[in-house]
């Protein structure tokens, strides 16, 4: 009994350290896409609460606190209250192998790319489970939709990164990021950057892919019924998630935590902040889409994903392959 | 499809085009005021919250001809009256039910003495329904508060009426 105590004490600091910063990214990224998002259709979005408005989300969330949670009398309550649940445990769980920097990783596994792809699959369920919970005809539409787009876009997304497992030869995020120091791999990948960046879109259920909560159509999908903090762990499990997202393209493409060229004044900055800067330029661009572009149509998203991403990547790892064998640039590990 | 069109579908290029285009957009100035600590431009035709007037010795300026009363579409003007021990005939009670009210501006042209005017405040949200029945007295107050900006408003506009 006492050595559990004991690692808990010595485990618990570490995973409040990683779990605090990312909740308040979280609130900072939903004022970040918002004011993104204002800025680029010329209105000035939240800037009233605190400097620049950026408590605004602390604002909202102390809202959602302080709402009446509703469940209908049809629901089928467990469910219904585990959903929200769900989705935000995994989108947070996933964080744990998320390399910072070379020492800054709460646990280093050596199955790392394994680890996220397994549980931002499992994603999936949070959304499937609030939405046939609910018991009401959107909420289970919008799950539908969700769980045929997701396994859709998974597909693709895991072919791109054997792609890039083909260049490391490693599933350590680790070795990842450091088999980048000469050449980030969105230069020789990088139509699979740009088809690993939309997939990302779809999976995370952003504009353009956001059927699954599609308002005009669904009136929000899956959390049609939620309300007060269930709702509010619903957008935290999502953002969470875009963030977790921007977090493996960068690890995936864009190096990681290595600077951009390795010379004097630009690679004094410390290694994490690289990181947080490639994650914010990703999802910077995630919110400029998000304010660009129109709703896919539901057989156009299946096409896009089944018809043209699967077959290219497909392809482009076929190639990748050839070229790397025909060259002799096959990574040689201990295996 | 044509060749220029695969082109343009593979290397996302109308999709590249509207992103430059967003991050243009994203610098140039917003169309939209920070409201509460901002107000835009109103003019002086605007019909916002009533107000009775008041002449500058301080007399009332309403005669109760109930012309008002009379052309309310909305029928939300309730008027008494009374003669005063001068003479004058004079309201003894002057209700709009703001909710029933539909901001025509009928009341405001049927007046012959400028008495009832439609002011330029349109913040007179309440918590309540009951505050939103005006009397004569805060009708008056509404008068008193406004005076210079009404008397600036009727003068602007009285060559278009």
């Amino acid at each position: 009994m006492m050595e559990y105590i004991q690692i808990l004490g010595s485990e618990v600091y570490k995973i409040l350290f990683l779990l605090v910063p990312i909740l308040v990214s979280v609130a900072m990224i939903v004022w970040l896409d918002r004011r993104v998002w204002g800025l680029v259709q010329k209105r000035k979005g939240p800037n009233v609460v605190g400097p620049f408005g950026l408590l605004q989300t602390l604002a909202d969330a102390l809202k959602y606190i302080f709402k009446e949670i509703i469940i209908p009398a049809s629901a089928n309550k467990t469910v219904f209250i585990l959903a929200p649940i769900v989705t935000m445990t995994l989108a947070l769980v996933a964080w744990a192998v998320i390399p910072m920097s070379e020492e800054l990783v709460l646990s280093d596994i050596n199955v790392g790319i394994l680890y996220l792809f397994a549980v931002s699959s499992l994603g999936v369920y949070g959304i499937i489970m609030g939405g046939w919970a609910s018991n009401s005809k959107y909420p289970f539409l919008g799950a539908i939709r969700s769980a045929a787009q997701m396994v859709s876009y998974e597909v693709s997304i895991g072919i791109i990164i054997i792609n890039v497992l083909l260049c490391v030869g490693s599933l350590n995020l680790k070795d990842i990021v450091l088999a980048q120091k000469e050449l980030w791999y969105v230069i020789p990948l990088f139509p699979m950057f740009v088809i690993f960046f939309i997939s990302a879109l779809a999976e995370t259920n952003r504009p353009p892919f956001d059927l699954p909560e599609a308002e005009a159509e669904l009136v929000a999908g899956y959390q049609t019924e939620y309300s007060g903090m269930m709702y509010a762990m619903f957008w935290l499990g999502e953002y969470a998630n875009i963030l977790l997202m921007c977090a493996i393209g960068s690890i995936l493409f864009l190096g990681g935590w290595l600077p951009i060229i390795d010379i004097y004044p630009i690679n004094i900055i410390p290694a994490p902040v690289w990181m947080i800067l490639k994650i914010l330029f990703l999802f910077f661009l995630f919110a400029l889409i998000k304010a660009i572009v129109p709703r896919y149509r539901y057989d156009q998203l299946m096409r896009l994903g089944w018809k043209i991403f699967l077959p290219f990547s497909l392809i482009y790892l076929v190639f990748t392959a050839s070229f790397l064998f025909y060259f002799d640039k096959l990574p040689k590990g201990n295996f | 499809m044509t060749l220029s069109r695969i082109f343009k579908t593979i290397f996302l290029v109308e999709f590249i085009k509207g992103l430059l285009m967003a991050i243009k957009e994203m610098f140039k100035k917003s169309k939209t005021v920070n409201y509460p600590f901002e107000k835009g431009p109103i003019s002086p035709r605007m019909r916002g919250e009533h107000a009775l007037r008041r002449y500058p010795n301080g007399e009332e300026r309403c005669i109760a001809c109930k012309l008002c009363e009379a052309v309310c579409p909305a029928q939300a003007i309730t008027i008494e009256s009374a003669e005063r021990e001068d003479g004058s005939r004079k309201t003894t009670r002057y209700d709009i039910d703001m909710l029933k009210c539909i901001y025509c501006g009928l009341c405001q042209e049927s007046c012959p003495v400028e008495a009832i005017v439609q002011g330029p405040n349109f913040e007179f949200a309440t918590e309540t329904r009951e505050e939103l029945y005006y009397n004569k007295e805060k009708l008056l107050d509404n008068g008193d508060r406004w005076e210079t900006v009404l008397a600036k408003n009727i003068k602007l506009d009285k060559p278009y009426r």
